[in-house]
């Protein structure tokens, strides 16, 4: 059917436009058939060869982007959390430190003035001894001077006495010697009452 | 069609006008306004739907490439809209309906069918283009049948010819209703698909722009051609539905350009999957 109506739309052809003109619109025009395919085809090139991989690169990146955004910022939280982990331990350090210094300070202070208190006993010993030595030796050599000038006192009593000189002579100085070895002899409790109390005064 | 022409003759042969009945005298549109050729006569003629459909090409290769060679991994506007148009397709659609992973080596195929159905619809109310490629058979058809041999294709090469002419019965069926049920998915399958693939998109373009016509042409000739000024005066009524047409017409547009490519999907996601 559709034969013999090609037939009849050449034959009519030119005058109403032919055929194609007012042919049922469900007949496919050929050159219109082969164009839609042809520029399908082109399309499809162009989509498949440009279009569709440039998409698919550009989210496949941004998709890499979001990822390795989400990776850095987790880095950076780590790397936050380890850095106030260090500050944290190093305050606490440093805390430490300090009333380590403060506790050493402490001790040593006390140390110094244990120490400057000994020094201080010990040079106010040494300062008491010595001047016990100085007046044991004071006492000493006061005696020893009272005892030779007592016994010269004696010795020109004795001659203004006698009325002769008896300075000089051997048996005066023996007699004297062997005196005041007598006075010592008898009185070495009283010479050191004395001795004390003079100390005391 | 036979009708058209003796009214076509008849209106151009009278010269006396036509008080009485204006039927008589417009010239309704028909089929004859859709052939339009441009260079060459007949079966092989270069027609204004060809024209359009090469220019859509041109236009849609140029602003893709265009778009794409700068694209952004933090989008400015343009790039913003052309992301928001690839993702319809390649989430709603082929992500959607075929699934992951297989959908991205459909992605082309959808993205090519979308954009290309889509701007040669909208072209139809783009003053001066205005015309509906999809009106003329040839380009659904076109499209259609490569729909066709593509999701055959996949089936085929992914069951082999025999489990997948077996797989169009499902299973579980008595016995006595398989040969039916074949036949009725054969059928199916290698007819209605395809068919009205084609069909449901040409259909829609064609009554749409008929429409558009009619609205249009009759308000044309209710102002300009009848002497009744009753009809001058309704003709505002005739301009109105146009344009209330062209705004419904838009809406089909996206529309068709939408359920081609989901159809296309779904055949293909049929075809991938295991059962029936």
């Amino acid at each position: 059917m559709l034969a013999t109506t090609l037939l009849a739309a050449a034959e009519e052809g030119g005058e109403d436009g032919g055929f194609w003109a007012d042919a049922y619109p469900i007949i496919p025009h050929p050159a219109e058939l082969i164009v839609g395919l042809l520029a399908f085809a082109v399309l499809y090139w162009v989509v498949a060869k440009k279009v569709v991989p440039a998409f698919e690169k550009l989210y496949q990146e941004r998709s890499e982007a979001i990822e390795g955004g989400i990776a850095r910022a987790e880095q950076a939280q780590a790397e936050a959390q380890q850095a106030r982990e260090q500050y944290s331990s190093q305050l606490a350090e440093a805390r430490g430190e300090a009333a380590r210094i403060r506790a050493e300070a402490q001790s040593e202070r006390k140390a110094i003035v244990e120490a400057a208190r000994t020094e201080a006993a010990e040079a106010a010993a040494r300062e008491t001894e010595r001047g016990r030595a100085q007046l044991a030796a004071e006492v000493t050599q006061a005696r020893s001077e009272l005892s030779r000038q007592v016994g010269e006192l004696a010795v020109e009593l004795a001659s203004r006495i006698v009325g002769e000189s008896l300075a000089g002579s051997d048996a005066t100085t023996r007699t004297v010697d062997r005196f005041l070895a007598d006075l010592e002899e008898r009185a070495p409790s009283g010479s050191a009452g004395g001795a004390t109390s003079l100390g005391k005064a | 069609m036979s009708l058209v022409a003796t009214a076509l003759g008849h209106s151009a042969g009278s010269a006396v006008p036509v008080p009485l009945a204006a039927g008589e005298g417009f010239e309704s549109p028909g089929v004859t306004d859709f052939w339009q050729p441009l260079i060459g006569e007949g079966a092989w003629a270069i027609t204004r739907a060809s024209i359009v459909m090469v220019l859509s090409v041109v236009f849609l290769a140029w602003v893709m490439v265009a778009v794409t060679r700068r694209l952004a991994v933090v989008p400015g506007k343009a790039q913003f809209a052309a992301e928001a148009g690839y993702n319809l397709v390649r989430n709603g659609l082929g992500r959607e309906v075929i699934g992951s992973p297989d959908f991205l080596k459909f992605l082309p195929l959808l993205v090519t069918l979308f954009f290309l159905i889509l701007v040669n619809n909208v072209f139809a109310i783009i003053p001066v283009i205005q015309f509906p490629t999809m009106s003329r058979v040839g380009f659904p058809a076109a499209l259609a049948l490569v729909v066709f041999v593509v999701y055959h294709f996949v089936a085929i090469k992914k069951k082999g010819l025999g489990p997948y002419l077996k797989s169009l019965v499902p299973p579980g069926l008595p016995g006595w209703l398989v040969p039916f049920i074949f036949l009725l998915e054969l059928v199916t399958y290698f007819f209605t698909r395809p068919v009205t693939l084609a069909l449901r998109l040409f259909g829609n373009m064609f009554a749409g722009h008929l429409l558009l016509l009619l609205f249009t042409l009759g308000g044309e000739y209710m102002l300009l051609h009848s002497d009744a000024p009753v009809l001058q005066v309704l003709s505002v009524g005739s301009f109105a539905g146009s344009f209330v047409m062209t705004a419904f017409e838009l809406l089909v547009e996206v529309l068709q350009a939408y359920i081609f490519t989901l159809l296309t999907a779904l055949y293909i996601a049929g075809s991938l999957a295991d059962e029936h």
